[in-house]
């Protein structure tokens, strides 16, 4: 590898994987989206930050059109999730792995067939590559051998990681990470960063993460965006943003009760924007 | 006073056209996804021995005391008359036309629609189901399709035996217990039954199973509320499952009779 991620990132803006435009969501009158724009690269890992209840989950899950947006448009190279029928958009999403925030592995089977589920159902493949791909796939999540275990035998973290290694069996080119690494201890939690950075060097694939842990997002990203009251509030790469005198950041990063990120002042926005409906 | 007591109704209304508007939804969604590949033959055989197989002994013995207690009962009754020989008739028409397709729907809908309300329901609680709809897979299709699909054919074969049983159980009561002549029973019992009786008995069978498992599937798809909205969607399914079957029971012998 000559060119280091974040190089290859810049060479490729211009020609986003995933775009998003003037993105609106709202629940119940609660506006949870406010007009989000947001681009990704192909082949960059953008890291999306904000305090818990700001949207971050909805936005991921409009990336992938497991929701459906108000208004506003999401472009994966350039095609429309919603101008698609239900087949084109099934069809569009075998381009995507989704890891989940509890892992979400389907509990009527084993870790093996959990992971085996994409390779079955994305095309033809025989018994011996789906079982190759599968070890393959948790020898990358560090977890060999835990193939005929039930998804609750396991631990928080272990969860997280077949959720990995399913959301990567069928190599898809972008993959979403919702809060992968909240709820566990500060050593599994540095485990999942590494576990998302071997991916990233083996697959190359388009990386958007979820968190609110900001060593870890240093860590994977490339470039960090933080989202608050609906809105993409800053953008760019980690460094800029750990050293950004912007007050939001700043109150994010330092990890401070009082100031324009309170809870209560994204309260007060909420009520003033139903009341105004 | 009045304002808020026409809100409540109003609330309800809202949220009964809802209902009917989702299960409505769901069923157009089965339409459109059931004849499509990828065809799941392993799974759809696991859901018809859940919905059927396993729910033999609680049909078989709810048709047997159903086809005793009513041998009984009109045996007390007709005996008041001198009609006895109609004994084996009644016990026939009943359990053909009305009472095993009915009884056997409602106790399968308690067995079966809870289980698949909880299940999907707790399935959409920790984002099972978005899980699937991100590896690219419908849910309706892959969830729903094969559990109501097991659900409409297995019921009606489930009511052929219910019928065998709550006959044979009728038949029990009146020549072993009461004394009646056991070829006069068995005369009277086929007498007055049309083969249309049965096959009538087992067209509402497919619509009660095809009604419980969508009513169930739309209750377990649209839960919200974590372990508590799973209670809900499960007692919510066999209410409204019981009630919807005992409604179109009433329509359908209507209109097929």
């Amino acid at each position: 590898m000559t060119a280091s991620p974040r190089n290859r990132s810049a060479q490729a803006q211009g020609q986003a994987k995933l775009q998003v435009r003037n993105l609106r969501k709202n629940f119940g009158g609660h506006v949870v989206l406010d007009g989000v724009n947001l681009s990704v690269a192909a082949g960059e890992s953008l890291v999306i930050v904000g305090p818990s209840g700001t949207g971050k989950s909805v936005l991921l899950k409009h990336l992938i059109a497991l929701l459906r947006p108000d208004a506003g448009e999401v472009f994966v190279d350039g095609q429309n999730f919603w101008e698609l029928d239900g087949v084109g958009r099934n069809e569009l999403r075998k381009k995507f792995g989704m890891a989940f925030q509890e892992g979400a592995l389907f509990d009527s089977m084993s870790v093996f067939d959990n992971i085996a589920f994409p390779l079955r159902r994305t095309g033809r493949r025989s018994p011996a590559e789906v079982r190759a791909r599968v070890e393959e796939c948790l020898e990358l999540v560090q977890l060999p051998d835990i193939g005929s275990k039930r998804p609750s035998e396991l631990s928080g973290g272990m969860r997280r990681r077949v959720g990995f290694a399913r959301a990567i069996a069928h190599k898809p080119e972008i993959l979403l990470f919702d809060e992968p690494n909240t709820g566990l201890d500060p050593i599994m939690t540095d485990i999942i960063a590494e576990v998302i950075l071997g991916i990233r060097h083996q697959m190359e694939p388009t990386i958007v993460t979820i968190t609110h842990h900001i060593p870890s997002a240093g860590k994977i990203g490339d470039r960090l965006a933080l989202l608050f009251g609906g809105r993409i509030l800053f953008e760019g790469p980690p460094e800029e943003f750990l050293h950004s005198s912007d007050p939001a950041v700043r109150q994010f990063v330092e990890g401070r009760a009082e100031g324009p990120l309170t809870v209560e002042s994204e309260r007060a926005r909420g009520k003033t924007i139903s009341e105004a409906r | 006073m009045i304002v808020r007591f026409l809100e409540t109704i109003g609330r309800g209304i809202i949220r009964f056209l809802e209902q009917l508007g989702r299960f409505f939804w769901m069923l157009g969604r089965i339409l459109v996804w059931a004849p499509r590949p990828p065809y799941d033959a392993p799974e759809w055989v696991r859901q018809m021995v859940r919905v059927g197989v396993d729910s033999i002994p609680l049909v078989f013995l709810t048709t047997l005391f159903t086809g005793m207690v009513l041998a009984l009962q009109t045996y007390t009754g007709f005996a008041r008359f001198n009609a006895q020989s109609l004994v084996g008739a009644v016990v026939a028409l009943s359990l053909t036309r009305e009472l095993a397709p009915v009884l056997s729907a409602l106790m399968v809908s308690g067995r079966v629609g809870s289980a698949m309300a909880a299940e999907i329901g707790s399935m959409r609680v920790t984002e099972q189901i978005d899980a699937l709809e991100a590896l690219a897979t419908e849910p309706v299709q892959y969830l729903v399709v094969p559990r109501v699909f097991a659900s409409t054919l297995m019921l009606p074969l489930l009511v052929v035996m219910g019928d065998v049983v709550g006959m044979y159980g009728g038949y029990f009561v009146s020549v072993q217990l009461l004394g009646a002549n056991p070829v006069t029973y068995y005369d009277s019992s086929f007498e007055f039954l049309d083969m249309e009786d049965f096959t009538v008995g087992l067209a509402k069978a497919a619509v009660f199973g095809l009604i419980l498992s969508v009513v169930a599937c739309v209750r377990g798809y649209h839960t919200e509320g974590g372990a508590e909205g799973v209670g809900r969607a499960t007692t919510q399914a066999v209410v409204v499952g019981s009630l919807a079957i005992l409604l179109a029971d009433f329509f359908l012998t209507r209109l097929l009779f």
